[in-house]
């Protein structure tokens, strides 16, 4: 400290005894109560150094750091939530691993968790092929109608999503195979006028009588066994309803000719070796619930 | 015109028995450097008009403060008996007769509108009325240097007490004081933590060290910002923290009473004698006891300043001199800067309420309470709120009908549960569906409580058909089985159009 502080004449302010080409620097601090506050941040870090994680220790692991005398740990605490969330969710899960599906859907509590945990489930599962909504895209169903290829009730649901659908994997999936007409069967002429005809089951076409009898014996042939004599479908085949307005894969007649000419086989996995049983049960209350269901 | 004091009034008096005190209003504006430490200010003890009223404001607002979590208000069984509470945890706000849903937290913003409203009226009639009178800071601060006149004495003994030592009795006359500081700032913060939870049962578990730890954290939150707001910080506040002193200037007009020293009665100031004569010189006799009983350290004769909060004190301070010098009271007053132009050109005095100015702000202040009881008696007491599924937007069935979907979420406020009927309308032939029930789409909205449904409108294949538009009103309603009360709800049912 100079004991000798030298004042700036016109402002009476003292100065840093400072000087730049006469001109001399004048002492203005900073409040002391910002200066406090300032020492009493670096005292604040310092402690806080100690108390929590603060410094890499070198190396490559995760764990090379000073862990604090606090040994807290953000990790931890994650882990510490994950474990009580589910010890609270425990007395859910038990009833549903329990219960079948009919008596979870009757059954509000367990209806509430399982469409909760279901969403969850649906989102990170199957939301990459049916959409966020389950609205589903062209060759992924719509999981929110009323048309079901394999079935719409909880327990079609279940075994779908259990086995999947064309899954090699498992011997209980869901299978069929619709030939490829195009590949020798029926020529080109003939698949138009079949597509004709299965667009005339909706109403969507007309048939000459004389088309209309040569389409129909080419059906009653080749698609009746797995479709029905009227086109209504068959759910135990997996065989589509071919007079409702839903079409997996398109309505227009190109898109039928295309169908019957090369077939389709979509594929889902089965998810009986990926999830455990409680969240496929919740999956299909969830899915059963989003409207669809019969 | 220069009056001097003739020689027979002692050294020191401004009048005889009237002490002339050489005191600095340590807060005038020009005087005060940036870089210096607080110059400390001792407030003498006043008494009169004002004193009494501050006296009795203060007893009021302390007691509304310190008691009202204590007062009980019968609610019924299961519902908590405190007449204020703010029930953060349960979600509801109880005051007394009220309660305040967290959806209806917009009446709070009423209420701040409200309050802000009534400050500029009464500023505008008034001036610093809440600066002077209610604020927390000048109420509590009062509290303290009261605490500070017990222990230390009045004025001249504190200032005495200040130049000594530190000696046994100072040491013990200062701990005194902090200490019962440090107790109003406890009992401060712990009054506060009450509004929140049960009063009774909160005093006890802080007492026995098992109330949660939030509410010590306020408990010393509002402990520490009370005793050094209150206690150390004082005029500070007002002078450098508070934005209203800056804001307040734009209510004032020149027909606002403020506390002003009436400079054309007061001037020219200087001692006087007794038995001389009042002509050719002013009443002020410049006996600075308005500065001395000042708690911000200003002289209030040098005309309206912003950091005059306007608690009167000088007015008690100076009628008491005038009554002793035999001149009449009101040197220092509450006036208009209209009166004083009028008065000192000999004119009376005249008060103009009801001018513009008062005229908005009173009119502004009903309409938003007009509002507020407007919106807090035509709650429903069943709120809905309907959310249309955003993906998919609608669903095609296979027989070609169409259906939407929606959450709606249902707010019973009644302390009962309520059957419903939901139903839709404006949409031919429309079906409503809840899930999980079957039959008739019915519902029980549990007591005090909040539903969700999963709802499904659905229209058959010939109404489908004819939606040409991508968008369609439709209306929820929802019927109560028992009173046969509507509630109705706007919502949209979308088609792909054409």
């Amino acid at each position: 400290m100079a004991t000798n502080v030298e004042r700036d004449e016109a402002t009476g302010t003292e100065t840093t005894g400072h000087e730049w080409d006469g001109i001399k620097e004048l002492n203005t601090p900073l409040p002391k109560w910002w200066v406090w506050v300032f020492y009493a941040t670096i005292v604040w870090s310092i402690a806080y150094w100690i108390a929590m994680p603060a410094w890499p220790t070198g190396g490559s692991g995760t764990d090379d750091y000073t862990k604090g005398v606090l040994g807290y740990s953000q990790r931890n605490v994650v882990a510490e939530q994950l474990t009580e969330a589910r010890t609270k969710q425990a007395q859910y899960i038990d009833a549903i691993a329990a219960a079948d599906l009919e008596q979870i859907a009757a059954d509000d509590e367990l209806l509430r968790f399982s469409l909760a945990g279901g969403a969850a489930a649906f989102g990170d599962n199957c939301a990459a092929c049916h959409g966020s909504g389950a609205q589903g895209f062209k060759g992924y169903p719509n999981l929110n109608d009323d048309a079901w290829i394999w079935g719409g009730t909880l327990e079609d649901i279940h075994t779908t999503l259990l086995y999947g659908i064309r899954w090699d994997e498992f011997d209980d999936t869901r299978f069929n195979d619709m030939p490829a007409y195009g590949d020798g069967i029926l020529t080109p002429e003939e698949i138009d006028l079949v597509a004709d005809y299965v667009l005339s089951l909706s109403g969507q076409a007309e048939l000459s009588d004389a088309q209309f009898k040569e389409a129909a014996e080419i059906y009653a042939i080749q698609c009746a066994a797995c479709h029905g004599d009227e086109g209504e479908g068959i759910t135990e085949l997996g065989a589509p309803n071919l007079r409702d307005s839903i079409w997996l894969y398109g309505g227009d007649k190109a898109d039928i000719v295309e169908t019957i000419t090369h077939s389709r086989a979509g594929v889902m996995p089965g998810w009986v070796d990926r999830l455990d049983p409680v969240t496929i049960k919740q999956l299909a209350v969830y899915v059963h619930s989003l409207g669809g269901g019969q | 015109m220069n009056v001097q004091a003739p020689g027979r009034i002692g050294a020191g008096e401004a009048a005889p028995g009237i002490e002339a005190i050489d005191v600095k209003p340590v807060n005038k504006a020009e005087d005060r450097p940036l870089y210096e430490s607080r110059p400390p200010i001792h407030p003498k003890l006043v008494h009169g008009r004002f004193r009494s009223i501050k006296w009795a404001i203060m007893a009021v607002t302390l007691g509304i403060y310190y008691l009202l979590p204590w007062l009980r208000w019968d609610r019924g069984a299961g519902l908590p008996d405190q007449a204020v509470l703010f029930d953060f945890a349960e979600r509801r706000f109880y005051i007394f007769f009220l309660e305040i849903w967290p959806q209806e937290i917009y009446l709070l913003t009423g209420v701040l509108v409200f309050s802000c409203l009534a400050l500029f009226l009464v500023t505008a009639v008034a001036g610093r009325v809440w600066c002077g009178y209610t604020c927390p800071q000048t109420v509590w601060t009062d509290l303290f240097i009261a605490v500070e006149r017990f222990f230390e004495g009045d004025r001249n003994a504190r200032i005495r007490l200040d130049r000594q030592p530190w000696r046994a009795g100072k040491i013990g006359k200062k701990l005194a004081k902090h200490v019962t500081w440090v107790v109003i700032a406890v009992a401060t913060g712990g009054a506060f933590v009450f509004y929140f939870r049960d009063a009774p049962t909160l005093a006890l578990e802080l007492l026995t060290f098992q109330a949660p730890t939030i509410a010590y954290v306020f408990v010393g939150i509002f402990a520490g910002t009370t005793y050094l707001l209150g206690g150390l910080a004082r005029d500070q506040v007002c002078i450098y923290m508070c934005p209203w002193p800056r804001i307040q200037g734009a209510m004032f007009d020149s027909d606002s009473l403020l506390v002003t020293y009436r400079d054309w009665r007061g001037e020219p100031r200087g001692p006087h004698r007794h038995g001389q004569t009042w002509e050719g010189r002013g009443d002020c006799i410049d006996c600075k006891q308005c500065v001395v009983v000042c708690p911000m350290g200003i002289d209030i004769r040098d005309g309206p300043q912003l950091e005059c909060i306007q608690c009167a004190l000088c007015i008690d301070a100076c009628d008491d001199i005038m009554d002793k010098v035999g001149r009449p009271r009101g040197l220092i007053a509450y006036d208009t800067f209209n009166n004083m132009e009028a008065e000192a050109q000999g004119g009376s005095a005249k008060l103009r309420l009801i001018r513009p100015r008062t005229i908005y702000y009173g009119a502004a202040l009903a309409i938003v309470g007009l509002l507020i009881l407007v919106g807090l008696f035509a709650r429903e007491s069943l709120e809905v709120n309907v959310l249309h599924d955003r993906n998919p937007l609608y669903v095609q069935l296979s027989d070609g009908g169409l259906r939407n979907g929606y959450t709606i979420k249902v707010v019973n406020k009644r302390h009962g549960e309520r059957e419903m009927t939901l139903g839709v309308s404006g949409l031919e032939d429309a079906g409503v569906r809840i899930l999980g029930e079957e039959g008739l789409p019915r519902f029980t909205a549990a007591a005090d409580d909040v539903v969700s449904l999963r709802v499904y409108v659905t229209v058959p294949p010939q109404v489908a058909q004819s939606l040409t538009r991508e968008s369609y009103d439709i209306r929820f309603t929802m019927t109560d089985d028992n009173s046969g009360d509507v509630v109705m709800h706007d919502a949209v049912f979308r088609a792909p159009g054409e």
